[in-house]
Order: C-alpha cells, then sequence, then structure tokens
C-alpha cells in the first residue's frame, strides 16, 4: 500500500469487471422474470415510478386525439348516425328474439337446477398504445388495478376475442393479443361442437389451432368460438375463422391456420369481462379414484 | 496514411444536470405512444451511448444498465434485456470513445450504427433465449434511423458546451 497512487487517479474496478458484473446481475434478472416471476414487484415499483414521464409523454398526443374528435365533421357524425339507426333495427329482430330465448332457457336451467349464469360485467377500457416490445402481441389499455382489473380477465372487441390481462399496474393494464406466441385459448368450433385449443402463432396475424387429427372434421371457413371449460373466457364468443387446412399424411396432426375475427391491431375501444364464477376445484383424489374404477371395469373409449 | 488534423473546439465543462435531463427527455420519446415500433429508433440508446463517448468519467456502465431496467418495466418486457444491452452498449462506447471521436462527425455515425445494431443483437440474443419468436429483420431498422440522427445529437447535446463566437473581454473564457 506504499505505493498507492493518490486518490486522483483512482477510477474504480476495471470496465470489464463492471461490465461482467452488470451483465451477471441482468441474466440473474432474466432467468428470475422468465422461469420463476420474481421481478414483478421490483418492475411495479419502477413502473409507478416512471408513470410522471410516461403521462408527460402520452399527453400531447391524447390532447391532439382529443381536439380532433372534437372538431369531427358534421357529416361524418351524421354518416355514422344514420348507419347505427340501421344496424339497429336489423338487430332489432334478433335481440327480441334473444329476450324470448333467454327467458325460455333460464326456465330450463331452473327446471334442471343449474345455476343461474349471471350477465358478466364488463368494464370499458381503451387502447393506449401497442406494447413496446417487437418480441410479443401486446396492448395497453387505460384500466388498472385501481378500477378492479386483475390479471386473467378477458378482453373483447366489438366482433370477437381480443385476448387476455396478463398484467395490471395501478392505473394501466396489459393485454395479451391472441395472436402471441405464449397465448392459448379453448375452442370449439361453432358447426359440430368439436373442441381444441387455439394458440397464437407470433407473426402478428394468425392463429394454429394445434393437435387435431390429419381426419379431424375441419373445415376452411369454420368459425371457431370459445368453449368456455378454461374459466377464464365466456362461453361462446367468437374467437377466429379457419382459412387454411393442410392435411400432410406423415403428420399425425392436420395444420390448421385461423385468422382472429376481432380486430387485433384495428379497434380502440375493448370491454374487460369481469371473471367467470368459480369452478368447483377438481381434486386430483377423485380424478385417481376415478381413473382406478375406469381400468377396473374396461378401456375407456376414446372421443 | 498521415493523420489529418482538424481544429477543434475547446468545449466548456458539462452539466450534469443536462446530461441526466437528455436521458429524461429520451425516455419520454421512447415511452410515446406507438402504433408500430418498426422504425422508431431507440433515442435512450443513442443518447447513453453519446454521453459514453463523450463524457466516459462521467456516464457510467452502471447508470446504463439503470435506464436498462426502467425500460424494461415501464415497456413491460423480459426485465433486464433493455438493461444487458445498454450496459454492454456503454462499455463498448467507452472502450471506443478515443478512437471514434478522431473521424468526423457522419464517420462517427457510421461507427455508432455499428454499435446499436451490436446492441440489439445482444437484445435479440436474449430474447431468443427465453423463447421468443424472431421479430424480423425491420427489428433492426430502428438502429439506422438512430445512427442517423448521431450527427443531430452531437449537435443538440455539445450546443450548452460551446462557448459562443463573439469575444467578449468580461468573460473568463
Amino acid at each position: 500500500m506504499e505505493h498507492a497512487p493518490p486518490q486522483f487517479f483512482h477510477r474504480g474496478p476495471a470496465p470489464i469487471a463492471r461490465l461482467t458484473f452488470f451483465a451477471l446481475l441482468s441474466v440473474l434478472l432474466m432467468v428470475l422474470d422468465a422461469r420463476f416471476r420474481y421481478a414483478e414487484p421490483v418492475r411495479q415499483a419502477i413502473a409507478l415510478a416512471v408513470y410522471p414521464i410516461q403521462h408527460l409523454a402520452i399527453a400531447p398526443v391524447s390532447a391532439i386525439a382529443r381536439t380532433r374528435d372534437f372538431f369531427a365533421s358534421r357529416a361524418e357524425l351524421r354518416r355514422e348516425n344514420a348507419e347505427l339507426r340501421a344496424e339497429k333495427l336489423r338487430e332489432a329482430q334478433e335481440l327480441l328474439a334473444l329476450e324470448a330465448v333467454r327467458s325460455e332457457n333460464e326456465q330450463l336451467r331452473r327446471l334442471i337446477g343449474a345455476r343461474d349464469k349471471l350477465p358478466a360485467r364488463a368494464l370499458f377500457a381503451e387502447i393506449v398504445y401497442a406494447g413496446r416490445d417487437p418480441f410479443s402481441r401486446k396492448v395497453i389499455v387505460d384500466r388498472g388495478s385501481q378500477q378492479g382489473v386483475t390479471p386473467g380477465q378477458a378482453v373483447i372487441d366489438a366482433t370477437g376475442v381480443l385476448g387476455q390481462v396478463t398484467r395490471v399496474q395501478p392505473l394501466l393494464a396489459e393485454v395479451t393479443l391472441l395472436t402471441d406466441k405464449d397465448h392459448a385459448i379453448p375452442v370449439q368450433i361453432l358447426r359440430n361442437g368439436l373442441r381444441g385449443v387455439a394458440y397464437g402463432s407470433g407473426d402478428g396475424s394468425t392463429m394454429e389451432l394445434r393437435h387435431m387429427a390429419a381426419n379431424a372434421e375441419v373445415e376452411k371457413g369454420d368459425l371457431l368460438v370459445t368453449s368456455g371449460i378454461d374459466g377464464v373466457y365466456p362461453i361462446g364468443l367468437p374467437v377466429a375463422r379457419v382459412v387454411r387446412v393442410e392435411r400432410d399424411a406423415a403428420f399425425a396432426f392436420a395444420k390448421i391456420v385461423c385468422q382472429p375475427v376481432a380486430g387485433t391491431d384495428q379497434h380502440r375501444q375493448v370491454l374487460v369481462l369481469a371473471k367467470a364464477e368459480d369452478t368447483p376445484a377438481w381434486s386430483a383424489e377423485s380424478e385417481r379414484a376415478g381413473r382406478k374404477a375406469a381400468k377396473a371395469k374396461r378401456p375407456r373409449r376414446s372421443e | 496514411m498521415a493523420l489529418e488534423t482538424r481544429p477543434e473546439r475547446i468545449l466548456l465543462p458539462v452539466k450534469v444536470g443536462f446530461m441526466a435531463a437528455s436521458i429524461v427527455l429520451a425516455l419520454a420519446f421512447n415511452l410515446l405512444p406507438w402504433r408500430d415500433l418498426r422504425g422508431v429508433p431507440d433515442l435512450v440508446a443513442l443518447v447513453l451511448a453519446f454521453w459514453s463517448v463523450h463524457q466516459p468519467r462521467k456516464m457510467g456502465i452502471g447508470i446504463a444498465w439503470a435506464v436498462g431496467l426502467v425500460m424494461d418495466a415501464a415497456n413491460g418486457v423480459l426485465f433486464g434485456q433493455h438493461a444487458l444491452a445498454y450496459a454492454v452498449l456503454a462499455y463498448a462506447a467507452q472502450a471506443l470513445h478515443r478512437r471514434i471521436l478522431r473521424f468526423t462527425v457522419w464517420q462517427q455515425a457510421v461507427q455508432v450504427l455499428v454499435l446499436l445494431v451490436a446492441m440489439q443483437l445482444v437484445m435479440l440474443v436474449a430474447r431468443m433465449a427465453a423463447g421468443a419468436t424472431y421479430p424480423g429483420l425491420t427489428f433492426f431498422v430502428g438502429s439506422l434511423i438512430a445512427g442517423m440522427l448521431w450527427p443531430l445529437a452531437t449537435f443538440l447535446l455539445l450546443a450548452p458546451q460551446r462557448r459562443a463566437a463573439t469575444v467578449d473581454e468580461t468573460r473568463p473564457i
């Protein structure tokens, strides 16, 4: 220590040592986040601290949008009004029929002792901006945990299912779109009730109906609706339309490409649906017992 | 090739507050509600690279890393991807700052472009390792535009350090 340089020349650890330290720290954080989701509280704290900057950045843009709305021309409004009136007339008939069917359905349900299904509560939200991540398909909406949004809620627009809330901040929520690579949704073909799971393909516009046998009865143009067996999405919402079916003898499964019916890139207004009521838990115990019983009697026929 | 000597301006010392303000402004730009991200330059990376090249003693790898964490949290992406990429960028820019500053502004821009693309490659590798899909070559267009903004960044960010052209006897320098 006798020949230590004076404090003036002190520069701390070498740059490469610092880089190694911070790189290892980042890798640790990434692994924690990707595998165990441990980073969530830290992320929430930082996101809240950055919110003023974010708000500052959004302010001029939303001001411009408001001004444009204000000056929307009268002709445009009249045209829109006329269109809406026509649409209302068209739909009135179906709506009346729906009322009758609904009351009939309620009576029948009461007869068979089924639980009354309440109409799902919905929260109106607007898409603020597209997620700033070129690797995934997400949008940010302007309702957060303060308005009662929780992760896992389904999000729809006027035409169909848009996606699912995956992360919630106090004032904003992140919605993963159907087309995201990590997104899966249980569906049912409207025509014949065939169940399956549709996955996002990650290319931004299509989905894939995987694990369907090569001879499964799927045709181009089939409409997929939610099957509701996951407890996340309500039953019967339109999800996607089949655009291509490739049956290759080399593979056990057919390759079925679908196009979401919701405008995943177009609309601004969305509805965040309240979660479906809790289904009672299916205990592993009873499943084991059932399997044993089935084995004792006869092998179950596969569907 | 003989080294050309160009006249250089003597600059005033930088203000740390100005550095911080420039980074916050770049953050605000990055957090703007973009409809489509392709082709949007990453101004935070550009500003961090700029200060790493021009003020390597004041702009550390740790600062770049922390700003990266903020980007990750605000964007809701994999926590640590921007942090890692920005730390690598700051390190590379610091290591090369003597060489980069020898060139003219447009030649500097080309070298910074390489650094920015390398930074995006780091991010790409990190995300692909975590299981993301390849976003396509348009992913790199943002860096191309950010590289072309380097001369503008040099002009704007060095402006407070330039002395007035007129001579004033009462001013010290």
